[in-house]
Formats: C-alpha cells, structure tokens, sequence
C-alpha cells in the first residue's frame, strides 16, 4: 500500500499523504475551506467550527466486506449525520467531500453570526481590517443585519498590554487559541493561556514581564482578527496604504526573509517610512515567523542621528563636504600613506565586501583586511563540508541527528533554535555539547556538559570514538554511536567560552566527524548533513567568501602574501607601525578594541552613526542602511539571498558598495560600478562558488507550502507569499568530490586556573543598531553573573557583584544555579566575547 | 430483597463504608475471584454480556468500552468520573460517600482487565467532605494490600489517587476532564481521538462513572445472566433514580430498568406524588440537559430509548419534577443561566449562542421581548445544533426548544 489516499472534495479527485487534514488537503488544489482556529503550522483543535463540511466514506457491507454500490455503479456514499469539521477530519480512502453545497454555505452564514454577537465591528479603526479573514469572510458569507440588540453586548477592555511588545483587544479576540497554541506548540514559551470560560473566556500572560518571548510578533501575524497587535505598529497605518519590499533580516546568520511595510509620511517630506516588518515565507529558513529582535530592530533606520553627509576634519572639526572633495582626500590620502588597512563589519553585503576586497588588493596593493571582530573560525573547513545545497532542517526528524556545540542557540540565531528544538520533537537525536545549560538542552537527547577548556577536546574524543566500534555504553560513546549511525546528521558550532584558534580546531573535528564513512559513505556531501557555523553576525559567511580575510582570496584561494589581521591592525595604530585605516561598519573603539586612534597617520570611517570610531575620524562618508539599497546576504547555510531597497536613502548616503568603487577608481581599481545586480555579475566571477547566480535566479520562487499570503479564506496568516526569491545555497566542495580528514594540531587548552568567565551572548545585548529600538528597550537584556552554588558561597541569588577580569569590568546581578559548571560563571547582558577569563568578584554593598 | 448498589440502606449495612463490614459482608469477593479466576479478556466478556451500559448518561456499553483499549503494554488508566454536575443528579455522592468500597472494588477490576496500574477518581470540588471519606477508605485498602503493590497476593499492582475538580460543569464530559486531571485548562477535545485510544497523558484511558462501576461487583458474582435477567432486553438492570423537585419523597431509588416514569413519580415505593394536592406539570427526566416532558410521556418506560419517540432522554436519570405552579419560561431562563455559566467557550456556536439565547430570554422573562425574540431564541438553540464541539452546547439548547413546544402560550403570554 502506498502512503497515498485518494478522495474527492467537489468533484476533484486527488491524492494526498496519510495522515492529511481535509482542509489542507482541499487547499492543496485551491479549495479555500475557510479557518479560523485552524492554522497548518499548529495542531488542529476543531474549535471555531467555522470549517465544517459534507464528509462521505464508502459504504461496505458488514457481513462481506465489500464495497456497496448504487444502482448505477458508483459507490454508495454515508455522510454520517451532520457536518464535520474538515480542519481535524484525516482523509480517508474513497473520501467524499463536499464544501459547496446548501447546508455548509448556511453553516458558514450561521457560525459568522454566532462569531458577531459579541464583535465590537469596529473595522474602520481596526489594524486588521483589510487583512482580516472575519471580515473578508462577513463579506462571502455573512448576515448584512443584526439580529443582536447593541446595548446586549458583552464589552470588554480594548487596550489589553500583554506586555511591552504587545497589546490585546478583548472585545476583538475570537478565541480561536491560535496565539496560545503558537507560543506552546511551536515557541515554547508557555506564557499565553485563557482564563476563564465561555464568553468570559480570555487571553492572559502568564509571565512576568507580560507575554516573555523572543517570538511574540508572530502571534500578531496569525492572529485571524485585530485582537493582537505590537507595540510599533498598532493604529499606525491601514494595510492597503503601505507598499510591501522583500528584505533579508540583517540581525542574525539565519537570514529569515522578511517584508518591510511602508508608508509615505508627511513627517518625513513625504518619503516612505518602515512601519512594520512581517515574515515572508521561505520554508528552508524562516517558515513563515520572525524573532522579536529581527522584527522590531528597525527603528535605528529613521534616527535622526543617521549621518546624512560625508565629513571631513578641518581645523580640527568635523565639517559636512561634498561626495567629491571627501572621495579624492580619501583617495589621495590612501595613496599617500606609508601602509594602509582596511577593517569590516559583519553585516555588511556581499557586493560591499567585493568591492571592498577589490579597494585594497587591486586599488591600493594591500592584503591588509579582515573583519572587526573574528570570533568563529574554519570558514575554509565549511567551504569544504557545510551543510548540503538544497538542505532544509524541517525535514530533519526520527533517524536524524544533530549536534551542537558551544552555541546557545536560543540566544544567538533564534530561528535555528527553533527549527533545532522542532526536529528533536520530531524525533531526531540531539547531542547539545556545552559548559553549561541552555534552552536547548531541555530537547536533547544527549546532554553533555564539559568545561569550556575542555570542550574541543570533548568534541575530538567523540570523534575518535565514532570512528571505531565501542560498547556504547558512556554517555559520550552513546552520543557517539548516535551521531555517527544517523541518517542525516548536522552540526552547529559556536564559540562560547573558546577562544578562536579552539573554534578552528572545533570546525576540524566536526569535519572529521563529518567524514567518518558508514557503509563506505560519509555524512557530508548530501542533502540534509553538513557543518553549520553559528556566525555571529548576518553575513560573516560573505565576509569569508568575499576574501575579507588577510590570508585568503574570494573563492578561498590563499593569498601570496599574509596581511595584517585585525589585531595587528590595532597593534599598528597604536604604536604607529600602521599609516592609515580604512573602516566599514564596524566600531573598533566602541567595542574597546582599540583605546583611542593611536598614532594613526589617516582614519577613515563609512558609516550610519556617528561611532566613537567615527568621531575621532578624519573622513566620514555615510553610507545607507540596508532598508534603503539592495544586495545580497549569505546565510549560515550558505543561502546567497537578495534583499530590496524599501525606503529612501537617508540624506546623501550611498550604499557602501558605491563608495568602494567610486573610491576605488579613484586609486586604478577599474571603472566605478553603478548598479549593485552587476557587482554581484562581477563578483560571481572572482567567488567561483556562486558561479551560475545572477540576481534573477536569487528571485526565482517556487510553489510553498503551506499557502499563505493571499487574502484567501484559508487563513495562514499575515506572513507574505515569497514572491521576490528564496536564494541558492553555494555547494560545499564535498558535494562533488571526495574530502580527506583534516589533520588536527595538537590540542590546547584555554583551561586557567581559578573562576573561569564565559562571556555569553543575549539576542537583546545593547548595541548601535538594538539601541535606537524603542520598542525592545525594555526588554534589553540585565547583565547577570550565573554562578554554581558550590563557587557562590560568600554571594546569594540577586545579589550585586563587581565582576573584573583582564577585559571587562562590569556590574551584574548574581543568579546562582547549577546550569553552570563548577568552576565556571556565565556572564550575560554585555557583548559576548571568546574564551574565557579568569574572573574576581566581589560584593557591592547597598 | 436488597439493594445492589445502596447496600448500605439495608438493615445492619449502616456501616458499610468500613472495610471490614464491607469484607463481612462479601466485599473484595468479586475482586478476589477476578484476580484468582478470570483473565483479563474473561472480565471484559462477562461485562460485555452483561449488558451494563455507562450510567453518566451517554449509555456506551461498558464491556466494549474496555475492549477497545489497546492490548498492549504501556501506561493505561481508569478514571472514575464522579465530577456529578448535572443538575439534580446526587447519585455517586451518596455512593462515593456511604458504599465507597464498592465504587474502588469495581475500579481495581476494571484496571485489572485493561491493564492499568492507577485509578484516578475525579471528584467535583464542592464534594469535598464525601471525598475525605473516599480517601478514608483508600487509606484502608491501601493497609490491607487491597491497593499498592501485589494486590491479595496476586502479581496485579495499581495505586489509586483522587484529584478534585475546581466547579466546573464542562469537566464531567470526558475528554475535558482528563485534561482537567492533567492540568490543563478544564476544556474539552475534539473526538478523535477518543479515550481509550489516547487519553490521560495521551495513554489509552477507560473513563466511568461512578455508579457504572459500583454495578461490577456484582456482576462478577452473579453473573452477566443475574444482570440481564432485571431491566429490558437493550437497556438491563437497574438505575439510581435521583429525585427531586415537587414530588414527596425526594431522593435516591435504586429501580430496575423499564420501569415507568409514572410510577417512579406516584407509586409510593418511591417518589409517593405531588406534594399539596397539586397538579403535575413536567418532568425534567435528565436534569437540566434532557428536554423536559409532560404528562404524555409518563407511561413510557425509563430506559436509554424509552423516551426517544417523546423527544428526550434518560440520561444520568436525575429527574426533576415541576408542578402547575412553576412557570416555564422562568424555568427555561433558569436552565440558560446555567449553561451560559458552564459553557466552556472554546467552541463558538455555543459560547455565543448559548450567550445570545440568554439575552433573548431575559428580554422575553422581564417583559420586553417580541414575537421575534420569541423566534430568534428558537432559530438561534436550531443554529447550535449539530454544529458544537462537544454535547454541552447540544444540552444547553433543550431548555429553550422543549419549553418553547409543549408551553407557547406561556412564551406569548409575556411577550410586548
Ligand atoms: C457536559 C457534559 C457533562 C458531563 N458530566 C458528567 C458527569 O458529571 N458525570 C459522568 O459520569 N459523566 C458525565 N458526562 C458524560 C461523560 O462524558 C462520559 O460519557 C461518562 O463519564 C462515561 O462514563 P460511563 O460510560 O460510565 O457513563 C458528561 C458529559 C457532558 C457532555
Ligand atoms: S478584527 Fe476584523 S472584523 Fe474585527 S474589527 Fe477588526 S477588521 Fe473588523
Ligand atoms: S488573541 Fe487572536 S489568536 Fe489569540 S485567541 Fe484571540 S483571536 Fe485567537
Ligand atoms: S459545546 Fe460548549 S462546552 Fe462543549 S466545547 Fe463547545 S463551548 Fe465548550
Ligand atoms: S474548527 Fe476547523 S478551523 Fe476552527
């Protein structure tokens, strides 16, 4: 028997797999059921009855067995008595259903007035209305006339705050659970719940703060009315108003897609402002939900301390001059100088990166380059095994494995936690290796925890025992055996509490785990296994693949010449052996890299804001945001994705991109560019991996499912159809050729002796861009210190404690917990760094 | 002869909650032959045999419900329902309170004979004190190895705990009550998946009623044929008949199946007539959630079909009686109240529905309704129908239908 049932709905016949909800089965030829409680992503409840339909089977004889037939032959059919919600019924072989016919058209009418007896009606200021499945559905299927007395209404609060992020309509909410059952069953943050019963029956947080999750916008999107909206949004504009643009969410290495909504404005002349961001539907990425952090860290587009003009230094100020004078001082200076640097960021596109790399090693003859802030390493062993083209982690499941390490996965690339946590649920196998315990460790099927000094040396004894048959019975050699005997299996690494030589020897030993051969074949070079870097920042795999790297080309060819890296960088500032410095988005006094400019001889700043770099300057060019240009960003996976200009440029800035050519020819780099979808032609040829994409293939979709966007009655929510593009993924050089083991250098331990800080990441850790949200300042993480009660004898929970170590100085709140090691304690709340430090604390008292 | 379940009516049985008066006088007997005689699926036939159907109102026969759980290994439960909600049913308190043992025997065969290591008893919050007695008696069974570990000697083990519910009407059905007992908001699912497949904790799960289970002791020892032999041939054996309402002598009768309404109302065996000289006007035969009747259907017999062809049920059989006196539409608009409070909103036709019959009623008791709310409030319980999640939303329409049928003159008379 096939995994195939057929049935018909209306007439058509088709066939769907087992296990199949009627509902999404019709839609799946374009039979619009309408839903309202029923969402494809969550478990079907059956609640809102709006879905109810005609559902026949076959009728067998009981003393035969065999089917009965009518007189002409057909099968006879048994519709049960009454109608069935098709949001729950399963498909059943032979299946009749019907959706059109007098009694389900009158049930519709009917559950409509039922769904308006306590409805407040009131659209016309309603952040749904345009949008909203009731309304459409009122206009198919509803009773034009009341039947209800006005003053018998139930009425209730309208301005419900569930929390700093969002707010709640009561009068508005229809009890469908679809937020509560979001935030259970895909989120896991179980902090919505009804209180209450009938009428009377009513959302309520559970938490403290209000509504506690990383996910809440995306209750907002699936909400089928106007009960729920954010913070940011709410009362701000109609839906028909603003102008949809595709963008790729530049806060994190997942790249989830996005549409920012806009509106022109008369506070901004106007020009079009962002007034709200939305998932856009990829499946292999994002599905159809966004983090709070990628949907509400946009205010810092329309700041009002945006550089809008370049500057220069005269007489010691900072004065606003033309593109022109600041390109050729900028231009001249470079040339003059005695050695040149050029320092990058990690969110910039990867069309800046090329032309960046193309400035200095065509332009300016340097091979000085590199990223800000390297904190992973072995982007070249991920050229090599990353993950498979065409891979998808919802098809990870019962078989497969995944492993991940040094990561918090929750508060680093959220998405990916997500989709992590959703496939352990699924039931494939999850190895979390870690210093401590995070909110994925709850899913894991393997929990190890090691001391971070310890943790590649975890990593490679695992390995070592995958190669060779064990009796399984550790707890390492169980995870051993997992791993190694999975269908699928994917790695994540990360950097917490390494320093970044360890990433480097970590990215080796999961390659090596990767390669170990079963069955005379390795994980790697199929779909669905691979190596993922859990990059710190949106596109530092652009980075790696644009050569922003003192040793490496663009494609990953060694350079002739090894350049300075970024500490060399600033060691040469600071003791003058380095002239001038060339900075792209990055803030390296900011972020305590370097104390002051040194004695450099030239700094020159591209740039949003204003930076503590940026001040101390001699030329500043402002460059725009990625709301108001396009370009491309390389996810994790590898996933080359296109984002769309949606607003204005702010004053005079131009896209970075431009400013490097423009530079650049100036200095014999070739003729400027003018348009970013030919850099990208151009860097296609130099970046051999992304041979064959051009930007029309980068916007070429395919059918999704499930289907989502459309004002259809099947409501999946306010996420937007992908119509602009789902990106390719570059494939790793083991999907067309064999890869040998990597040697790995001797091991080496960070271990030193005494508390040992680690330094985690928070996703809402203060930063320039997080900064100007107004709408997540609240959420903005404490800085605590979590310390094992064995090490926190002289402190209680809550306490203040001064915490020093050899780079930071900060105050935190103590949490004492057994998630950490002995010996080990978590700094969260300020900027994550490698390694670990030895730590001193001590009390504040009050 | 005696009684079968409210033994401990019975001259010389006042103490029959005590184990050893429930021992003396044959108790644990019926367990003691299930665990040394019977295999599992022999306990299930000769409940099947019997004929015993669910007494909290569905009437599913018992012995199939116990067969449709899954022969295989694993965590199963029973779970007694004495969640007792529906209006004017008292019957599982008198027998949780005054003849528990018997209630706990027939619960550990059940367990037995599907295999279930725990026994949940679910009661409604406000009985708590026939609760502490219940627990009394579990404490008891617990010190004579009748509960625990190798129960009377034999290999079958099961623990027995009770949980209480927080007064909730919608928690008596099923499926809301296991999610109840697990700790989840008290609302119910949308069958299947059904119980006995996947319930408590989503384990295969038998759900009783107290009284269905205070019937299988005896059973065991007397026999399917014993049962069958009392009540008609789709409906056997007996019932507790809760009585209240204007009748002399309210209260609790164990009566044999098929036994006429009229003469549980007038014969003096029971509830003696009216009280007052006054005339008889209806019957609520299920509570609340049964349409009423009228004289009519008196003569009809009290089994699950008797009153089929009179437009009602038997349901938990908790009748409620009303005389010349009583003013129907009052006591429609009684009934409404009370659904509008239990509905459990999770489902919209009646979370609203029954929230709008209520509007309307009120209109119509106080004097200002219309002939038109008099219509609305039909159309609307007509709309309910067939369209809800579970059966609270079809119960709560047969106040205002019922009434509505047998008394318009009383609807018209207050309108404007
Ligand atoms: C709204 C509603 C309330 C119910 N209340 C009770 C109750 O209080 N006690 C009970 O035994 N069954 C009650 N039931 C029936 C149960 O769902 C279930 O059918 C019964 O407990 C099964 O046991 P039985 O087969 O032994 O009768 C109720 C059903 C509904 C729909
Ligand atoms: S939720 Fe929909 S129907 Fe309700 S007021 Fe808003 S737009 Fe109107
Ligand atoms: S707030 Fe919206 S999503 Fe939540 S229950 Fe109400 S209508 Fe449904
Ligand atoms: S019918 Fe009423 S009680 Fe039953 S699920 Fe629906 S709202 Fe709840
Ligand atoms: S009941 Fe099926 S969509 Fe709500």
């Amino acid at each position: 028997m096939s995994d195939l049932v057929t049935l018909t709905i209306d007439g058509t016949e088709l066939s769907v797999p087992k296990g199949t909800r009627v509902a999404d089965a019709a839609k799946s030829v374009g039979i619009d059921i309408p839903v309202f409680c029923h969402h494809p992503k969550l478990e079907p409840v059956g609640a809102c009855r709006m879905c109810l339909v005609e559902i026949g089977m076959p009728m067998r004889d009981r003393a035969t067995g065999e089917p009965m037939l009518n007189e002409d032959g057909s099968p006879k059919i048994n519709f049960g008595r009454g109608l069935q919600t098709s949001c729950t019924a399963v498909v059943g072989e032979g299946m009749v259903v019907h959706t059109d016919t007098e009694a389900v058209t009158d049930v519709r009418g009917t559950l409509l007035e039922f769904q308006l007896v306590n409805h407040p009606l009131d659209c016309p200021i309603c952040d749904k209305g345009g949008e909203c499945p009731l309304q459409n559905l009122v206009m198919d299927h509803g009773k034009m006339e009341s039947r209800v007395y006005f003053e018998d209404k139930r009425r209730s609060d309208k301005h419900v705050s569930l929390g700093d992020l969002i707010f709640l309509d009561r009068e508005r909410c229809i009890q469908c659970a679809r937020c509560i059952r979001f935030q259970d069953e895909v989120a896991d943050d179980r902090v919505l719940q009804f209180h209450n019963r009938g009428v009377n029956l009513e959302i309520v947080t559970m938490s403290d703060p209000g509504f506690d999750s990383y996910w809440s916008g995306n209750t907002t999107d699936i909400c089928p009315v106007g009960a729920l909206t954010t913070a940011d949004f709410r009362f701000g504009a109609r839906p028909w108003e603003m102008t949809p643009s595709a963008s790729i969410c530049s806060q994190c290495a997942v790249g989830c897609n996005m549409t920012v909504n806009t509106r022109r404005e008369a506070r901004s002349g106007g020009k079009p402002v962002i007034k709200r961001i939305l998932p856009r539907q990829n499946e292999a990425v994002n599905e159809l939900w966004l983090c709070d952090k990628g949907r509400f860290t946009h205010d810092y587009v329309a700041s009002p301390e945006r550089l809008t003009s370049p500057m220069m230094r005269k007489d010691g100020e900072l004065v606003a001059v033309s593109w022109d004078e600041a390109l050729n001082a900028a231009a001249e200076g470079l040339q003059a100088a005695s050695s040149v640097a050029g320092l990058a960021g990690q969110r910039l596109s990867n069309e800046d990166y090329f032309m960046l790399q193309k400035l200095f090693r065509k332009g300016l003859k340097s091979g000085n380059l590199d990223v800000n802030n390297r904190q992973i390493g072995g982007g070249d062993v991920v050229a090599q095994v990353g993950i498979a083209a065409g891979s998808d982690l919802q098809q990870l499941g019962k078989g497969d494995a995944i492993l991940v390490v040094a990561s918090d996965l929750h508060e680093e690339a959220p998405l990916w936690w997500l989709r992590v946590k959703q496939a352990a649920d699924r039931g494939a196998a999850l190895v979390v290796i870690n210093g401590r315990s995070t909110r994925l460790s709850s899913h894991a099927t393997h929990n190890l925890q090691a001391d971070s000094g310890d943790i590649v040396a975890t990593v490679r004894q695992l390995v070592s025992m995958a190669k060779v048959e064990t009796d399984g019975t550790g707890a390492l050699d169980a995870a051993a055996e997992t791993l190694i005997t999975a269908n699928n299996l994917v790695a994540f690494y990360g950097y917490e509490g390494l320093s970044y030589e360890e990433t480097e020897s970590l990215a080796k030993a999961l390659a090596n785990l990767l390669l170990i051969q079963m069955d005379g074949e390795p994980h790697v070079g199929r779909m669905n296994n691979g190596l993922i870097p859990v990059w710190p920042y949106a596109n530092t795999q652009g980075a790696w693949d644009m050569g922003i790297h003192p040793a490496l080309l663009p494609s990953y060819k060694a350079a002739k010449m090894t350049g300075m890296d970024a500490v060399a960088m600033f060691a040469g500032a600071a003791d003058g052996s380095l002239d001038a410095l060339y900075v792209v988005g990055a803030d390296p006094i900011g972020d305590g890299w370097m104390a002051d400019r040194g004695k450099l001889g030239l700094l020159i700043v591209q740039e949003l804001f204003m930076t503590k770099t940026a001040v101390t300057a001699d030329i500043i060019f402002p460059a725009q945001s990625w709301a108001e240009r396009d370009g491309t960003f390389t996810n994790g996976e590898r996933r080359v994705q296109r984002y769309y200009p949606a607003i204005r440029p702010a004053g005079d800035s131009r896209p970075d991109w431009q400013i490097l050519s423009q530079l650049g020819e100036r200095v014999g780099a070739g003729k400027a560019e003018t348009v970013t979808s030919l850099v990208f032609r151009s860097l296609t040829k130099a970046a051999r991996q992304y041979k064959g994409m051009d930007y029309r293939s980068l916007g070429q979709v395919e059918a999704q499912w499930p289907v989502v966007g459309g004002d259809d009655r099947y409501y999946g929510g306010n996420a937007f159809a992908n119509t602009a593009g789902l990106g390719k993924q570059w494939a790793a050089v083991a999907e067309s050729k064999a890869v040998k083991q990597f040697e790995m250098d001797d091991a080496v331990s960070s271990r030193e002796d005494g508390l040992l800080l680690i330094n985690a990441a928070s996703l809402y850790t203060a930063g320039t861009l997080i900064d100007k949200s107004a709408v997540l300042a609240p959420r903005m993480a404490k800085i605590t210190l979590t310390i094992n009660p064995v090490d926190a004898t002289a402190y209680e929970d809550g306490d203040t404690l001064m915490v020093r170590t050899d780079r930071v100085t900060v105050q935190a709140t103590a949490v004492v917990s057994d998630d950490v090691m002995v010996g080990t304690a978590v700094l969260r709340g300020v900027k994550a760094m490698n390694g670990t430090a030895v730590a001193r604390l001590s009390k504040i008292k009050e | 002869m005696g009684h079968i379940l409210l033994r401990h009516r019975d001259e010389g049985l006042e103490n029959l909650h005590q184990l050893d008066v429930y021992r003396a006088n044959g108790g644990y007997d019926a367990l003691k032959k299930v665990l040394d005689e019977y295999s599992k699926d022999e306990v299930i036939t000769i409940i099947r045999d019997s004929n015993l159907r669910g007494r909290g109102g569905a009437g599913f026969p018992a012995g199939l419900k116990w067969g449709f759980i899954p022969k295989v290994d694993g965590d199963k439960y029973v779970v007694i329902n004495t969640d007792e909600s529906e209006t004017g049913t008292f019957k599982d308190r008198e027998l949780v309170e005054r003849n528990p043992h018997q209630v706990i025997e027939g619960a550990l065969i059940a367990a037995y004979a599907i295999g279930a290591k725990q026994i949940y008893n679910y009661f409604r919050g406000e009985f708590m004190s026939a609760a502490f007695n219940f627990e009394e008696a579990l404490q008891e069974c617990y010190a004579a190895g009748l509960i625990g570990e190798n129960i009377m000697g034999s290999d079958f083990s099961c623990d027995f705990s009770c949980h209480y519910g927080a007064g909730a009407y919608i928690c008596g059905e099923e499926t809301a009550l296991l999610n109840s007992l697990q700790g989840d908001l008290g609302q119910p699912w949308s069958k299947p998946p059904f119980p006995a497949v996947e319930g408590l904790y989503s384990k295969p799960t038998v759900v009783n009623n107290t009284e269905t289970l205070a019937n299988v002791p005896p059973i065991i020892m007397n026999g399917a044929d014993w049962y069958k032999s009392m009540g008609t041939e789709r409906s056997a054996g007996i019932k507790i008949v809760c009585l209240s309402g204007h009748i002399n002598k309210p209260g609790n009768y164990e009566v044999e199946m098929g036994t006429s309404y009229r003469d549980i109302l007038f014969d003096e065996k029971y509830g003696g007539g009216i009280p007052n000289g006054k005339k008889f006007k209806a019957l609520l035969p299920s509570g609340g959630s049964g349409p009423v009747i009228v004289d009519d259907a008196l003569d009809a017999p009290m089994t699950y079909e008797g009153l089929t062809e009179h437009g009602s049920v038997m349901g938990s059989a908790s009748l409620i009686v009303m005389d010349e006196t009583v003013d129907m539409v009052w006591a429609a608009m009684k009934m409404i109240h009370f659904f509008r409070h239990e509905s459990c909103g999770k489902c919209t036709p009646c979370r609203e529905g029954v929230f709008w019959m209520k509007i309307v009623i009120d209109r119509i008791y106080n004097g200002i309704g219309t002939e038109k709310d008099i219509k609305t409030l039909e159309s609307v319980a007509n709309q309910i129908q067939g369209n809800t999640l579970c059966a609270l939303g079809e119960f709560a329409i047969n106040p205002a239908l019922a009434t509505i049928r047998h008394f318009p003159e009383e609807y018209r008379a207050k309108i404007k």
